[in-house]
């Protein structure tokens, strides 16, 4: 069903405004069931596997089981993100475990500045940008002589 | 019927959509904004934080010129991009982002970005003008830099948008609607800048069930800007120009670190390298069949030829691709290392941008040191960030357009008032995600150029027009709930389409009509002309369509959305009379390329007033002389 929740883990988010997964699909399929207190995925067809919904579960209630149209039953793909990093464990139909982990920012979450410390002051007129020509890295934004 | 309010939201800029091409905007947009004192809002269908196709992360940078270490120049890239695109470009619009596509990757790094680095501290590079990077988060840290340029106030999420609101030949806003409240919302804006994403499920898909939403671009791109630019009467262009990429087959996972980064092979069932036995093929299509890097269509043509042979399935060879590489290692120990560390990368690859190509190769035990994987063309998409073109006719910049293409302020469309970046904004293909931030910032700053020197007068939208807008918009569910009754199952019912079936109905004439899969994407005049006849019944019917809740209306107004972006494909595929790009479609009838006729765009506009399409040829100028 593409992305599914499991029912012992999921409260809900404790009937705040919304629930994280809620916020977060891209696709706006995940409800919540508020006499049951539990979130589904409305449409299953239209789920792109994205794990936005597992990466921001707060109870972990979330998993992907593949797309049952084309792909073998028995397989994993689960992650677990942090502040600076995601940790990927893949299990195989055969039993094969698989674990990665990969860096995903470089920076403390909210603080990246926009002008990126590159700040200039350029014309409105022209075609040099916002933190140009710094941000480059070059003197001047190129243009056709 | 629930009772929906109308929230009116007044602004100097207006920026639709939330994803690579708005962040560029909204972060350009604040600074010259607050230096000059103006408002500026933007409008996403989803959260910001993971909307729009870099949703769930990219392993690579597409476009980076690298001017700073006199890699390349700016000419080279629009070498580049004319040639994939069979000689139809604007050198322009190509050139204007990538002289700044540069200033936006640093940027990204400086966010907290992580670039893949060398020993020596350089970008490591997946080809000439790709990065790798690790970028499962690169939607959040750039969505994060543009939240903090605005300001969480002037953000809307979960609001749909549907369409323009036109004032005096002016764009001045759009109308749509909150799909978790019943809310109505009206933007009114002295300058609109439009980045809704490109189209997907305009056509049949591979798969057959739930499957469908493994789309290669995602599937919440509907066409929204193509529809907002049609709809206010602005020209478009290259809506022939569709794409079909070639990935892992079902679950469309990259093949592009395979190719680039590992150096791997494609072959057919015989073990044949349709490269090199269909090189011949490939004059046919000269000059562009001629150039390096073979244009991404004539690839996929030559893998085509042998499909329709008979000749499948045809399979990346990442057993040999890995060999190569570990081999070169030396010792035992270092191959282990060597082995792992390819492994790792090529895993990363998927579990960055696609995590169901993991699912799939964990799903049946795929072990790329061992076995080959199969790769397919997917199906049409519309996309002028990639490969595409599509999009609307844009003014290009003062120091760069020529006169033909220049309208005072860069990508602006021909409606005033109205701005256009990434999937918007036609003719300037592979800016891919980087390149359509640029595209962003430069349309934004463009658009506070515009308000600074015209000063547009505050929109004057009249009650009656608003309360128009709202019936139409809303009809969807008063449709459903007024005939619900009239039968025992909500799925059937004589009075409403679901827009489920609506979009089926859409697909499969697209499908059968239009070159979709089915058709191993060939179609023809009459093809076409019947496929006009569906379209126009479709279109007749879209009056009909019902929806339960605020949910089903935006899937509603999805495949309206979708339905415009099949109309001006059909109708250009038809002007256009020859065959340009083979390996994204085939005319039959007219199966060569007529470089003395149709080197030229094609583009059309849909006149308001009398609904009528026009269609014309545009000249191409370029920009750089011949080398």
């Amino acid at each position: 069903m593409p992305s599914f929740v499991l029912p012992d883990k999921c409260d809900g988010c404790k009937a705040l405004d919304k629930t994280a997964c809620q916020y977060i699909c891209p696709n706006d399929l995940m409800v919540l069931n508020k006499e049951k207190m539990k979130a589904y995925n409305q449409e299953p067809e239209m789920c792109w596997e994205c794990y936005n919904c597992v990466k921001i579960c707060p109870t972990q209630a979330m998993d992907v089981r593949g797309y049952a149209d084309f792909v073998p039953m028995g397989a994993s793909v689960v992650p677990l993100r942090s502040t600076d990093n995601i940790m990927w464990t893949v299990k195989f139909r055969n039993g094969t475990l698989k674990r990665f982990k990969f860096p995903t920012r470089t920076t403390p979450e909210g603080k990246a500045e926009p002008a990126g410390g590159f700040a200039t002051d350029p014309s409105l007129d022209g075609p040099v940008l916002f933190t140009e020509p710094n941000s480059l890295g070059l003197p001047a934004v190129w243009t056709k002589k | 019927m629930a009772d929906f309010s109308t929230v009116e939201v007044e602004t100097d800029l207006l920026i639709l959509g939330g994803g690579m091409a708005a962040c560029g905007a909204a972060v350009e947009a604040a600074h010259w904004a607050k230096k000059n004192g103006l408002k500026v809002v933007m409008v996403d269908k989803a959260a910001v934080d993971r909307s729009g196709a870099v949703a769930m992360g990219l392993s690579a940078i597409n476009q980076y010129v690298g001017l700073r270490d006199g890699q390349n120049t700016v000419k080279d890239y629009v070498d580049y991009v004319r040639n994939d695109l069979m000689g139809i470009t604007r050198e322009d619009l190509v050139a204007n982002i990538a002289r700044h596509v540069d200033s936006t990757v640093h940027l990204f790094e400086k966010w907290g970005l992580p670039i893949w680095k060398d020993e020596k501290g350089a970008y490591v590079h997946e080809g000439r003008w790709q990065l790798m990077i690790n970028g499962e988060s690169y939607k959040v840290i750039v969505a994060e830099a543009a939240k903090n340029a605005l300001g969480a106030e002037n953000i809307f999420e979960r609001v749909f948008v549907v369409g323009p609101i036109m004032e005096d030949g002016r764009c001045a806003g759009a109308v749509g609607f909150s799909v978790r409240e019943n809310k109505f919302y009206v933007f009114k804006a002295r300058a609109t800048l439009v980045a809704m994403g490109g189209a997907v499920h305009v056509f049949k898909p591979r798969s057959s069930g739930e499957g469908q939403g493994r789309a290669w671009y995602p599937p919440w791109n509907a066409g929204a800007s193509a529809y907002f630019t049609i709809k206010a009467g602005a020209e478009m262009t290259c809506q022939e120009v569709r794409f079909i990429p070639v990935r892992f087959k079902d679950a469309y996972g990259p093949v592009g670190a395979w190719f680039l980064l590992f150096k791997s092979r494609a072959t057919n069932a015989l073990g044949e390298d349709y490269m090199a036995t269909r090189k011949p093929e490939l004059d046919n299509w000269a000059p562009y069949g001629h150039v390096k890097p073979v244009p991404a269509n004539l690839r996929n043509y030559l893998m085509i030829l042998d499909v329709m042979q008979g000749k499948g399935p045809i399979s990346m060879r990442t057993e040999e691709a890995i060999q190569k590489i570990v081999s070169a290692a030396g010792d035992p120990k270092e191959v282990k290392k060597k082995l792992k560390e390819v492994e790792s990368e090529a895993w990363e690859d998927f579990l960055d941008m696609t995590i169901s190509q993991a699912i799939l190769w964990a799903a049946t035990n795929t072990a790329p040191e061992e076995k080959p994987s199969e790769i397919a063309a997917a199906e049409p998409y519309f996309i002028g960030s990639h490969s595409g073109a599509s999009g609307a006719w844009v003014s290009g910049p003062e120091d760069l357009a020529p006169p033909e293409y220049f309208w005072g302020y860069e990508n602006m469309a021909t409606v005033k008032g109205l701005f256009c970046a990434g999937d918007a904004s036609g003719a300037s293909s592979h800016k891919f995600s980087s390149g359509s931030h640029a595209e962003g910032r430069i349309a934004a700053k463009s658009a506070i150029r515009y308000l600074m020197k015209e000063k547009p007068p505050k929109p004057n939208v009249n009650g009656a027009k608003i309360e128009g807008l709202k019936a139409e918009i809303y009809a969807p569910l008063e449709n459903f709930a007024k005939h619900v009754g009239a039968t025992t199952q909500p799925d059937v019912n004589p009075n409403y389409i679901l827009p489920n079936m609506f979009m089926m109905r859409l697909q499969k004439l697209m499908d059968e009509y239009a070159g979709g899969v089915t058709s191993q994407f060939t179609t023809s005049g009459p093809l076409l002309n019947r496929a006009l006849e569906l379209l126009a019944f479709l279109k007749e019917d879209s009056a009909k369509l019902g929806a339960a809740d605020l949910h089903e209306l935006m899937r509603c107004w999805e495949n309206i959305h979708r339905m415009h972006q099949a109309e001006t494909h059909v109708r250009s595929m038809l002007f256009r009379e020859e065959t340009r790009w083979p390996g994204y479609y085939f005319r039959s009838d007219r199966p060569k390329m007529d470089q003395q006729n149709w080197r030229v765009f094609v583009n059309c506009r849909l006149d308001p007033t009398s609904g009528k399409w026009e269609m014309t040829k545009r000249p191409i100028i370029p920009i750089f002389a011949k080398a």
